[in-house]
């Protein structure tokens, strides 16, 4: 009867984190577009939005309540089941990434230790590809039930830009995992806070080069968001959408942005990690929240990044998307797996 | 019989399977959330459908057949050979996660699944299957 015998306290406690992490990775998408517009509206001269509350701060509530309260359309040549399960999964995909990635490192509540992650498991790195690679599917599905002919267009630039730009990202990780020497992005973290080790990012800056602008490739934005190019496929493969599930791909791509500013915070710059700081003296608490802080402050560096090259890089041609991703990114994430390997093989049997 | 032959297995594998239960609670969580939302979207809005609203939108012109038709090879070729090379970068991972034990003899070996990656990957671009303009 062991298996029977349940963790409640455990459970309850997974359950209450994965509530923060879902609802704070929604509100940080809501506020990204506010920040998007204000961002955008900073590099043109203008003022942004400035109407609902102070700031505008009220802005991205008064969007979703809109959205919500919109009429839903669904084509009538449209798949019905598909065209409702296109943006579902985009946005199912989105929110289960952020199982794996470490908050922080643990707070101790009456003598109980938790940890900041929903799951610490030794495949985390793999899981993050698994999750990302499922929102290639909300898209695709999306724009092929449209039975639109621009959706599907959309979709299939989409599609096969976003599994391209997969090879390079994750050839340019292994040069990372050789360092780490594990998956589990718990330990990732705890390697490079150890003193005497740098951020991952001195040991492997061409690396990350290669990672970032895959990245940008799979969230799909400026200059590689060609599924949404609107001079050539208007609105793109979200091009029959309305209401929420319009809401959900957009909302979807934000939450992507977030997540993928963690992992790259996580992998490359330390993660919870402040610099220059040991965390041990502090009480585990402090410690704690410390690390939420100096993670979320990396996170929204990386996310005014994406900002600052949409509004900065004009949108690639498709071609020369192909070629970047395929016939330049690949062998150099190739050579720098080699180079990685040779240079800290060469210095272990020095 | 087959409760019992899981109690048997479960010493072994329950702390190894035990830690991917958060993931499985963050998925259901997830697709809760987002199966409400459409949900209650869909009772919330205004429902006035007239079949010009339910057509397709082509910019106002006038709709030529519908998206089920052939589209270009090109989009199914990135998709197969995405798969091919996708797998053999997939061998690179444990490889990299046991790649300090492994030492030179490692290397030797994975520089000569690497040169067999670059010959695949020679010849797609010989057969110029990567080129987008003809």
């Amino acid at each position: 009867m062991t298996l029977l015998a349940f963790d409640w306290a455990l459970f309850i406690e997974k359950l209450v984190l994965i509530a923060v992490v879902i609802f704070g990775s929604l509100g940080i998408a809501l506020y990204s577009t506010w920040a998007e517009r204000k961002v955008a509206a900073f590099m043109q001269d203008r003022i942004g939005p400035n109407r609902a509350g102070p700031l505008g701060l009220l802005q991205p509530f008064a969007d979703g309540a809109k959205l919500i309260f919109k009429e839903e359309i669904i084509p009538n040549s449209a798949n019905k089941w598909l065209f409702i399960l296109g943006p579902g999964m985009a946005m199912t995909a989105a929110l289960i990434t952020s199982a794996v990635i470490p908050w922080s490192s643990h707070l101790e509540i009456a003598g109980r230790i938790m940890p900041l992650q929903v799951a610490d498991v030794n495949i985390g790195i793999l899981y993050i590809f698994g999750a990302v690679s499922l929102g290639v599917y909300g898209i695709m599905i999306g724009g092929w039930a449209s039975n639109n002919k621009f959706s599907l267009l959309a979709a299939l630039r989409g599609a096969s830009q976003a599994i391209s730009y997969e090879l390079a990202m994750g050839i340019a990780l292994i040069a990372l995992l050789m360092l780490t020497g594990t998956l589990s992005l718990k330990e990732i973290v705890e390697q490079q806070m150890a003193p005497g080790h740098y951020w991952n990012i001195v040991y492997q800056p061409l690396g990350f080069l290669i990672f970032i602008v895959c990245i940008f490739a799979e969230c799909n934005r400026t200059p590689f968001d060609l599924s949404e190019a609107e001079n050539e496929l208007n609105m793109g493969y979200h091009q029959e959408y309305s209401s929420m599930k319009l809401g959900f791909y957009l909302f979807a791509e934000y939450v992507n942005m977030f997540v993928a500013s963690a992992v790259m915070a996580t992998l490359y710059f330390g993660g919870y990690d402040v610099p220059f700081l040991n965390e041990s003296l502090l009480s585990p608490n402090v410690a704690a929240l410390v690390g939420i802080i100096a993670l979320m402050v990396k996170i929204v560096i990386f996310i005014f990044i994406f900002m600052w090259v949409r509004w900065t890089i004009p949108r690639f041609r498709y071609d020369q998307l192909m070629e970047l991703g395929w016939k330049k990114l690949l062998p150099l994430a190739l050579a720098n797996m080699l180079i990685t390997a040779i240079v800290i093989l060469w210095l272990q049997h020095k | 019989m087959l409760s019992s032959h899981i109690m048997a297995a479960a010493p072994v594998a329950a702390q190894h399977a035990s830690s991917y239960l958060p993931i499985a609670l963050q998925i259901v969580f997830a697709i809760g959330f987002v199966a409400l939302m459409i949900f209650v979207s869909a009772l919330l809005g205004p429902k006035r459908k007239t079949n010009d609203k339910l057509a397709n939108f082509t910019s106002g012109i006038t709709t030529h057949g519908n998206a089920r038709q052939p589209m270009a090879i090109k989009y199914f070729l990135i998709a197969i050979l995405f798969v091919l090379f996708d797998v053999e970068v997939i061998f690179f991972y444990p490889y990299a996660v046991n790649f300090k034990s492994l030492s030179w003899t490692g290397f030797y070996e994975i520089l000569l699944f690497v040169g067999l990656f670059l010959i695949g990957f020679v010849y797609i671009i010989k057969k110029r299957a990567l080129k987008w303009e003809d």
